[in-house]
């Protein structure tokens, strides 16, 4: 088995912490994984990318043209990274941000208010760990636990940090399981 | 028998390719006795330049680096910087020094790199043939200023001791001559001062020494002597710039942002 | 030791580290910043020394006193900062001094741009400065093997007294994956009793390039010679996938570009379609000898690089042109896509049918 996911928003968004945390919980359990970014110019305030990769064989191409799921934050992305996935793939989409839907009927979209749930949670800049859970609750891709676990050990140093980011994450995953039942 | 006068061991015995009349073989007995004098020889790593002293390495009786044309002051601090406890120098005509690594020289000065830089000024351009150097004289004539150096169009010579004394960070720059006995004995003070310093860990040190070419200068050696008293002298200030035992104050911190 | 996910050039710096090379030297250039990022921070925990200096020729000039003064040195950076370091390379391969030079390469010619490239191909192998002199070339694949090369670099070059490059791209430098940092063993290394760290009880030493004797320089030309064929005797590494299985068509790439083509690989497999993979580990020494036999059951070769094809005259020459090589490419920090791969190898299977090799 192999998953690609493709976070995506505006730089600031927190799409690539988001991504290296998926990535990390993959290989912390024995996972093969890969986390690319867009670099560069691409990062100071315009749309940010990381492709993420978990699997159970070593990774080859890095580089995947065709993502199974995507997470998007924002409109362009949707708009970029939609068209471009595999079919039966899941699609988290932020709709606190993004009126529209994907023009696809081959694909599992999961909608999720991720500003205003973060915002409600205590902060708007968690609405990554919205997203994040909610494609964990859509796809089960690594097991919840492990990822709050991932998360908890990221703030480890901002431990005040911690409460509001778990619940932005069990909020996604309520979201995300919700469609997979 | 009493000996008076020794080749100090620091001096290789090896003849020179120097001209008649060069005055390197000065600056390179002046080195080689501030080190024995202060008893680094075995500690001291030299760094020739691209120059006349290209082979300053035969000349000298310790360890010694080859650098490529202006990039002396970067070798030095490779080397300082991996072997805090040895002594290095960089020997650096004008071309070498004020124009192709104009960049190096001025970036180890200001990081206050703890090493010494001899520098020689002659006012042009020895090893390739006499062409015109960063520190030609205005109105001198050079193989590539055949009407002198026109300073409307090229510019003025570079005053590297003033401009170096520019910087906050160096500490010790001085300027010397070395082709009377009388400024020699000075320049013997500010050499040995420099790698004093050095082995106190204490600051960069920057030597400028006045010297002179009669080859390319087209004068005999005596000429050459006067020429460099009467033209240079004036424009190139013999005095010390910078002396971190003399200077009190040696510049008032600026604004509020360095208190500490 | 376990697992952690890093960024390449993070990764790069922490093997770096783990392998004695505590002192760099380095200028901002991006795709490879978080180098000097990550060192700047971690060398002052080491005891190592870390200095962002005025520039790439400083850099490289650094490295020269440092390698003279027998520490183990290094640095990093990108394209256009490494062309700024060829006058030093050169001067490095003359003198006989160790040191490690990584370049994560962006695109050109020119200032070019920050995504990923392989233009730097001919650069690393051919010379890249002035004069008669080779590098050791590694091309790491993935961030694992860029953790393990460091080592061996730093290793290979005070064995052979030598400058060892290593060639990533931008890719190897931004992406991120799981690394293992282990213990590397290598036999003792000859004492630097060249090195210029003071005469105290021996003669001294001189580290030099200059040889106004013409008969002493091309004594150093042929001593040099002889060391890099001592290289191309010892020093060959190569990695292969699909060779044990029947194939037609042999994929030829290094780094990144390789693991695109192994995807491909498998795609073309599901149809039927057998392709093999030779992937260059050091492109300096060419492995030229495993990829001759490796090309005799093959059709034709196809070279995959994010370059226009520098790498295609070493393969004719390693095949000595009895097999047709191929090439594609993309430029411009465009990367091959495997599905891009797929249809090149089918496009050339088809016109190979037709009699046109």
């Amino acid at each position: 088995m192999q998953a690609e996911v493709v976070f995506a928003g505006f730089g600031g968004q927190g799409v690539m912490l988001a991504g290296k945390l998926l990535a990390e919980t993959g290989m912390v359990l024995g996972k093969e994984v890969v986390w690319l970014p867009s670099y560069g110019p691409e990062m100071r305030g315009g749309t940010a990318n990381c492709t993420v990769i978990v699997g159970d064989e070593p990774i080859a191409s890095p580089i995947v043209r065709n993502p199974r799921d995507v997470a998007v934050m924002n409109r362009p992305s949707l708009d970029k990274f939609c068209p471009l996935m595999r079919p039966v793939g899941v699609a988290v989409v932020n709709k606190s941000l993004i009126t529209v839907d994907p023009d696809r009927d081959d694909i599992t979209v999961v909608n999720v208010p991720a500003n205003q749930i973060a915002i409600e949670a205590g902060t708007g800049r968690a609405a990554n760990m919205v997203m994040l859970g909610a494609y964990v609750g859509a796809t089960d891709i690594v097991p919840f636990e492990a990822l709050v676990e991932q998360v908890k050990h990221q703030f480890v140093k901002k431990a005040k940090l911690i409460p509001v980011n778990v619940k932005c994450l069990e909020e996604g995953y309520r979201l995300g399981q919700k469609k997979r039942a | 028998m009493k000996t008076i006068f020794k080749r100090p061991e620091a001096l290789a015995d090896f003849p020179t390719h120097y001209c008649p009349g060069c005055t390197h073989g000065i600056t390179h007995r002046l080195i080689a006795e501030a080190l024995d004098e202060l008893g680094l020889r075995e500690r001291a790593v030299g760094i020739a330049p691209v120059g006349c002293s290209v082979l300053a390495f035969n000349y000298f009786n310790f360890d010694f680096q080859q650098a490529a044309h202006g990039r002396a002051p970067a070798l030095a601090t490779g080397i300082k910087r991996g072997r805090p406890d040895l002594i290095a120098f960089a020997y650096q005509g004008d071309g070498d020094l004020a124009s192709i690594g104009m960049a190096e020289i001025i970036h180890a000065a200001n990081r206050g790199e703890k090493f010494t830089v001899i520098f020689i000024n002659n006012a042009i351009y020895g090893m390739t043939g006499g062409q015109m150097a960063p520190t030609t004289m205005p109105g001198q004539v050079t193989t590539t200023s055949p009407f002198g150096r026109n300073v409307e169009d090229v510019g003025y010579p570079f005053r590297m001791c003033e401009l170096l004394a520019s910087l906050r960070t160096p500490a010790f720059i001085e300027r010397v001559a070395v082709h009377r006995p009388k400024y020699i004995v000075k320049a013997r003070k500010a050499i040995v001062k420099a790698f004093r310093y050095q082995a106190e860990n204490r600051c960069f040190g920057f030597v400028e020494c006045l010297s002179t070419c009669p080859t390319n200068w087209g004068m005999t050696p005596h000429k050459a002597l006067d020429w460099l008293e009467e033209n240079m002298l004036p424009y190139y200030p013999l005095r010390n710039f910078k002396d971190p035992e003399t200077d009190e104050n040696p510049e008032p911190a600026q604004g509020g942002g360095d208190a500490s | 030791m376990a697992k952690v996910l890093m960024k390449g050039n993070e990764a790069i710096a922490e093997a770096s580290i783990r392998a004695g090379g505590l002192y760099y030297f380095g200028y901002p250039i991006t795709p490879q910043n978080e180098v000097a990022e990550y060192l700047s921070r971690r060398m002052p925990e080491v005891g190592g020394t870390f200095l962002q200096v005025e520039s790439e020729v400083a850099v490289s000039n650094m490295l020269y006193g440092a390698a003279g003064a027998g520490v183990r040195c290094w640095t990093t950076s990108s394209s256009p900062g490494i062309s700024l370091m060829m006058e030093a390379l050169s001067y490095i391969a003359a003198a006989e001094l160790p040191c490690v030079i990584v370049n994560i390469m962006r695109t050109g010619p020119g200032l070019g741009g920050i995504l990923p490239s392989q233009g730097d191909y001919r650069q690393a192998v051919k010379g890249g400065g002035h004069g008669d002199y080779r590098s050791i070339v590694y091309a790491p694949a993935s961030l694992q093997e860029a953790v393990e090369l460091m080592p061996l670099a730093f290793d290979r070059a005070d064995r052979y007294r030598t400058p060892v490059l290593v060639l990533g791209d931008g890719m190897i430098g931004q992406m991120m994956e799981p690394v293992e940092f282990r213990e590397h063993e290598f036999p003792p290394l000859p004492p630097k009793d060249w090195a210029t760290d003071g005469c105290k009880g021996r003669k001294p030493n001189v580290v030099n390039s200059l040889y106004l004797d013409p008969v002493k320089e091309e004594e150093l030309n042929r001593k040099l010679v002889a060391k890099y064929e001592e290289i191309a005797r010892k020093e060959m590494k190569s990695d292969e996938y699909g060779t044990d299985k029947p194939y037609r068509v042999l994929l030829v790439a290094y780094g990144t570009t390789a693991r695109i083509c192994r995807t491909a690989i498998a795609r073309l497999a599901e149809e039927g379609i057998g392709v093999a993979l030779f992937r260059p580990i050091t492109l300096f020494p060419f492995p030229a000898a495993r990829l001759k036999e490796l090309s005799r059951p093959a059709e034709f070769l196809l070279s995959v690089e994010m370059s226009t094809g520098q790498m295609v005259e070493d393969i004719e020459l390693a095949v000595r042109c009895r097999k047709p090589v191929h090439f594609y490419g993309r430029q411009g920090g465009l990367v091959p896509t495997p599905e891009e791969v797929v249809d090149e190898v089918k496009r050339l299977l088809a016109g190979a049918k037709g009699g046109a090799a």
